[in-house]
C-alpha cells in the first residue's frame, strides 16, 4: 500500500466515523423529535455542556508554572466583565483575545 | 438585517479560532510529507478539530485502520449528545438536514444553541449559513498552514482564545435563558472532577455524566427546583 492510499484510508475511515457519532441520536431516534424528554435535553444540555466546554478550554492552563495562569484568568475576567456590561458578544470576545494575544507574545507576567 | 450578515456576525468569534487553529493543523500536517491540498481535504471531509489533531500521531505512527476508526469513535463521541439535545431544532430535510448534522462541530453547537435566530421562521437557513461559515474558517485556516508551513510572518500565538472567549460568552447567554443554577452547578462539579480525575476522557465523562444526573433529576427541574 502506497502512502498516499494509506492516507485516503485514514481519511475515509475517520470522515465515517466521526460523521457517526453526530448522525446517531437522529438515526435511532428520528420518528421521536417531540419527545419530552428530547425537549427537556433541549433546554437544560446547552448550559451544562458550556460550563464543561469552558472548564476544559481553560483546563489545561498549568498554574504551577510561571505565569500561574493570570493571562488565562485575566483575559476570562476581561470577557465576563465586558459581557455583563455591554452584552456584546464581539466586544467581549474580541478584548478578551487581544489581551490574551499581548500578553502571551510579549511575556507580560513572566 | 439579512441571514447571511447575522450569521457572519455570529460566526466571527468562530473565524478568529478555527483559521489559527486550522492553521496550526495544516502545519503540523505539512510536516508529514504529504502534499498540501490533501489538509484542505481533510477539513472538507472529516470537519473536527481534535480528531485531525489526532490524526497526524496516528499517520506518523502508520497506525491500523481499525486504530484509527475506534480512536476517532471514542474522541467524538461527546457528539451524540449534542445531536439529541438540537434534534427539535434540526426540523427540515434531505441534504439540508444531512449537512446540518455532518457540520455539528463544539462551536457549530455552542453558537446554534445559545444564539436565538434573528430570521423570521426561517431558522434552518440561519444554522446551514452558520454551519458553513464555520467550515469555511476551517478550511480555510488547514489549507493556509498547510501551504505557507513555516513561512507564516504574523504571529497568532494566544488567538486560539476567541474559542475560550466564546464559550464563556456564550454560557452568560444560556444563563440569562435558563435562569436556574442547577444545571450549571452540576455541570460544573462534573466537568472539575472529570479534569482532575480523567485527564484524557475529560470531555466525554463530563459530559455523558451531567446528562445521565440531568435526566435522573429531570422532575426536579420541571417543577421549578
Amino acid at each position: 500500500m502506497s502512502d498516499l492510499t494509506y492516507l485516503v484510508l485514514v481519511i475515509l475511515v475517520m470522515t465515517a466515523a466521526t460523521f457517526l457519532t453526530r448522525a446517531v441520536p437522529f438515526l435511532l431516534l428520528h420518528r421521536r423529535a417531540d419527545h419530552p424528554l428530547l425537549i427537556f435535553l433541549g433546554r437544560y444540555t446547552p448550559p451544562a455542556i458550556m460550563t464543561i466546554l469552558v472548564i476544559y478550554s481553560l483546563g489545561s492552563v498549568d498554574i504551577s508554572q510561571p505565569p500561574q495562569g493570570l493571562p488565562e484568568l485575566i483575559a476570562a475576567l476581561l470577557t465576563v466583565t465586558a459581557h455583563l456590561l455591554w452584552r456584546h458578544a464581539l466586544l467581549s470576545i474580541f478584548a478578551g483575545t487581544a489581551f490574551y494575544m499581548y500578553a502571551v507574545q510579549s511575556g507580560l507576567f513572566l | 438585517m439579512s441571514l447571511t450578515t447575522a450569521a457572519l456576525r455570529a460566526t466571527l468569534p468562530v473565524m478568529f479560532g478555527y483559521v489559527p487553529l486550522g492553521m496550526a493543523f495544516g502545519m503540523l500536517f505539512q510536516d508529514l510529507g504529504f502534499p498540501w491540498y490533501f489538509a484542505t481535504l481533510m477539513g472538507i471531509f472529516i470537519f473536527a478539530g481534535a480528531a485531525q489533531f489526532m490524526s497526524i500521531g496516528l499517520l506518523a505512527a502508520h497506525a491500523g485502520l481499525l486504530e484509527v476508526a475506534v480512536s476517532t469513535l471514542a474522541l467524538n463521541s461527546r457528539h451524540i449528545f449534542f445531536g439529541l439535545s438540537v434534534m427539535s431544532r434540526y426540523n427540515c430535510r434531505g441534504l439540508k438536514k444531512l449537512y446540518l448534522i455532518f457540520g455539528l462541530t463544539d462551536e457549530t453547537y455552542s453558537l446554534i444553541t445559545g444564539i436565538p435566530a434573528q430570521s423570521h421562521g426561517r431558522e434552518s437557513d440561519y444554522y446551514l449559513a452558520i454551519t458553513a461559515l464555520n467550515q469555511s474558517y476551517w478550511v480555510i485556516g488547514c489549507t493556509l498552514g498547510a501551504m505557507l508551513g513555516r513561512m507564516i510572518e504574523f504571529d497568532t500565538r494566544g488567538m486560539e482564545f476567541a474559542l475560550t472567549a466564546l464559550f464563556l460568552v456564550l454560557l452568560i447567554e444560556q444563563w440569562s435563558k435558563v435562569r436556574k443554577p442547577y444545571p450549571f452547578v452540576l455541570a460544573a462539579v462534573c466537568g472539575l472532577g472529570a479534569l482532575l480525575l480523567f485527564k484524557e476522557q475529560m470531555l466525554l465523562i463530563s459530559i455523558a455524566l451531567s446528562l445521565v444526573l440531568l435526566v435522573l433529576s429531570r422532575r426536579r427541574l420541571e417543577t421549578g427546583g
